[in-house]
């Protein structure tokens, strides 16, 4: 294995060149114009595009005779352009949705490919063997015009991208705004349409029709995981491209008999998987537990909430309560009602006696706290939002976990230090004195 | 004769595929359809050298696992990790498609799949495949019973669910909201559309399975808004794409899926272009009612 390895960084076969250069210059240039796609939310596009391309082959195969790569090169971008042309059409001048349209454009072209292709090899034609391996591609049969052609092509896509950068920023992320900048929205889209077709046409003959969709995808919806800045999500996703390129060239090459192509989409979903559920900030993981953590937040505020409330319809804010009163106040699930007690009063903001529990003066002051954010904003949503009085509970019960406390300095002097709700309940002051009637 | 089981074939295929593609397109869901016509390669794979051949309940079963495993990653990473769904459905599928080819490279000696069979299978062999009874009875082409099996499923599913389909189709809101859930009937039709998948495969092959699924429906969708008519309507256009489509593969010595995908994309250019004509129309003579009305 190790001289595998020595035999594979040193390039000791030019062939090994080839496929490793070929494999990284296509793996870069398809994650770079597939961000693009992807932030403008047609993530499929490559998928229509590679389907699109077997017919332009087959055509120009019949109409020229030759296997000359160039002149199947313009056919095949040729008809994976129309595909593109056409599914825009059917969904901007019929009520067929875009993703209808797709996947009609995408069977239907292939089909048409399919047809092309078995009409060529039932003809007899000996010249035509070979026309599948853009099917399924061949990465490791890459040859030295080969990668002319992919470096030049990954150059022009490059090139491309950099002299329209902030364009192609502006249409992927609002092009109501290019519009009325007075950029040529149509042309720029055609253009990244374009480059699109050609990263796809190139990538095809490497890891085939179905896989080039990943090449484009995959890698842009990893980095975008990571970061929010388009420039950072390009790098990495040209990272992320270039890293599936070798380690899909080395492990075709240390074993044999397994391809190239899905080898590269396979480490390229590695990294995808490991950004979806690892990523800090945005990770599936991250995601839940901020979730969890928000859960335990609420459910302690609406307990303190309730004592709180409770203490108000009998003058009594100290004394102790049942489970069961609790619950009559506000439906909590028994058991979670439980939990939440717990942790309240390991936090010190209830204490309890046998089974009943009742606030410390932590707990009344944080209770009070809730209610006076939630009483407030009732306020604030009537009176300057004009909300009719019995339909601004709802929106209270999530606004008053999260205003801090500078908005709330900010909602009193606004409300003017306001005494009663829309309810007419009072709201709590500041400094107000713990009620216990019966102490 | 032989045409005829193969056109009959195909019929089937076509009419299964339009009745599940309706509620797909409706439910903006076409694409999952193609997603999981790829993503079901490593099932059938795993499940091939699991049952050391085609048996074809193993590959059923394996596809299927594999069918509802992709529904679920490709809402699992659009839900919980706000991954949107094109690009959900796009890194699913390729994952899981590749897995499947890596696995047929490295069982290569001994397997008699290969991708190809799975992209575009062969309609044309549908006669030479005959299940025949251990007294030597001959049952008539395994995939014509497949097939037949299947459509019937559909049917009866369709039949006794309707309902529950068409509201959670429509409005999965309202459905929640009146105890029938959205998220079962989901799984349900995703089940049904990878059982059809993998039972067309042999006979058509993963890319026509989805022109049949999404273009026939597609069609009927341009001419009707209505559910029943639309079931009717697409079923129509699926038989008759697989007639004109298997004439037109004999015609040019051409693969009898590729021109059963070729007819069905024929037909929805041409209604396509009749609707725009009607549709204009419709909209003039409104216009001109509206005109010739007296002011009063």
């Amino acid at each position: 294995m190790t001289d595998r390895l020595w035999e594979f960084v040193t390039f000791a076969y030019p062939n090994i060149k080839y496929v490793v250069l070929g494999s990284i210059l296509l793996s870069i240039s398809s994650a770079v114009v597939g961000c693009f796609t992807f932030l403008k939310k047609k993530a499929l596009l490559g998928d229509v595009i590679s389907h699109a391309v077997l017919p332009g082959i087959c055509l120009s195969f019949i109409v020229s005779g030759s296997k000359n790569p160039f002149l199947l090169i313009i056919g095949a971008s040729i008809t994976g352009w129309i595909s593109i042309v056409a599914m825009d059409y059917i969904v901007r001048s019929s009520k067929i949705k875009e993703d209808t349209a797709t996947g009609l454009s995408l069977s239907v072209f292939f089909g048409i490919g399919i047809l092309l292709l078995t009409y060529i090899q039932h003809s007899g034609n000996a010249a035509q063997t070979g026309l599948d391996t853009f099917l399924f591609g061949n990465a490791a049969a890459l040859i030295g015009e080969d990668l002319i052609a992919f470096s030049l092509i990954a150059v022009i896509i490059l090139v491309v991208v950099y002299f329209f950068y902030k364009e192609f920023k502006l249409i992927s992320f609002d092009t109501q705004f290019a519009n009325t900048l007075g950029l040529p929205v149509r042309t720029l889209e055609l253009i990244l349409t374009s480059i699109t077709v050609l990263a796809v046409v190139t990538g095809i003959q490497a890891v085939g029709v179905v896989l080039m969709a990943a090449m484009l995808i995959t890698p842009a919806a990893a980095a975008r995981f990571w970061t929010n800045r388009l420039s950072i999500m390009l790098t990495l996703a040209a990272i992320f491209g270039a890293f599936s390129g070798i380690t899909g060239a080395y492990i075709s090459y240390a074993s044999p008999s397994m391809p190239t192509g899905p080898w590269i989409v396979m480490v390229l979903s590695i990294i995808a998987l490991i950004s979806f559920f690892f990523a800090p900030g945005k990770g599936i993981l991250i995601r839940v537990f901020k979730q969890y953590q928000n859960q335990r937040k609420f459910l302690g505020e609406n307990l303190l909430k309730v004592f709180y409330t409770l203490g108000e319809s009998n003058q009594n804010f100290l004394s102790y309560r049942s489970q069961e009163e609790l619950m009559a106040k506000r439906a909590f699930k028994e058991s979670t009602l439980a939990k939440g007690l717990t942790r309240l009063s390991r936090e010190g903001f209830v204490t309890h006696h046998r089974a009943q529990w009742a606030l410390t003066k932590e707990g009344y002051e944080k209770g009070k706290r809730i209610v006076r954010l939630h009483r407030m904003w009732e306020l604030y949503l009537t009176e300057y939002l004009k909300i009719a009085p019995d339909h601004v509970h709802e929106d209270a019960e999530s606004i008053e976990h999260v205003i801090t406390p500078e908005l709330e300095l900010r909602l009193e002097r606004l409300l003017d230090h306001p005494s009663v709700d829309p309810h007419k309940a009072p709201i709590p002051q500041k400094q107000q004195p713990i009620i216990n009637n019966e102490q | 004769m032989n045409a005829i089981l193969i056109i009959l074939t195909g019929s089937l295929v076509a009419i299964s595929c339009s009745l599940l593609g309706s509620y797909l397109i409706l439910r903006k869901m076409a694409m999952v359809s193609d997603a999981i016509s790829h993503a079901v390669l490593p099932g059938i794979v795993i499940a091939f050298m699991m049952a050391g051949g085609r048996d074809s309940l193993a590959l059923l079963l394996g596809a299927g696992i594999l069918g509802i495993l992709t529904t679920f990653l490709i809402e699992f990473f659009h839900q919980k990790g706000k991954l949107q769904t094109d690009a959900s459905i796009g890194v699913t599928f390729t994952w899981l498609f590749a897995l499947g080819v890596i696995l047929v490279s490295y069982y290569a000696g001994n397997a008699h799949i290969d991708q190809d069979c799975v992209l575009y299978g062969e309609i044309a062999y549908v006669p030479l495949d005959v299940i025949i009874l251990d007294s030597g009875q001959s049952l008539g082409p395994k995939a014509l019973i497949v097939m037949s099996v299947v459509l019937v499923l559909i049917l009866l599913f369709i039949k006794v669910s309707y309902k529950e389909l068409f509201i959670t189709t429509f409005d999965p809101s309202f459905a929640n909201a009146v105890g029938i859930s959205a998220t079962f009937w989901h799984y349900a039709l995703m089940s049904l559309v990878s059982l059809t998948t993998v039972a067309s495969f042999e006979s058509v092959g993963a890319i026509l399975v989805v022109a049949l699924l999404i273009t026939p429906p597609a069609t009927a969708y341009l001419i009707t808004e209505r559910l029943k008519k639309m079931l009717i309507i697409s079923s129509a256009f699926g038989v008759s794409s697989a007639v004109f489509g298997y004439l037109l593969a004999y015609t040019i010595d051409g693969s009898i899926a590729g021109a059963m995908a070729t007819v069905a994309g024929i037909q929805f250019a041409i209604v396509f272009v009749i609707m725009k004509k009607v549709n204009k129309a419709r909209t003039r003579s409104a216009v001109l009612s509206l005109e010739s009305e007296p002011t009063s």
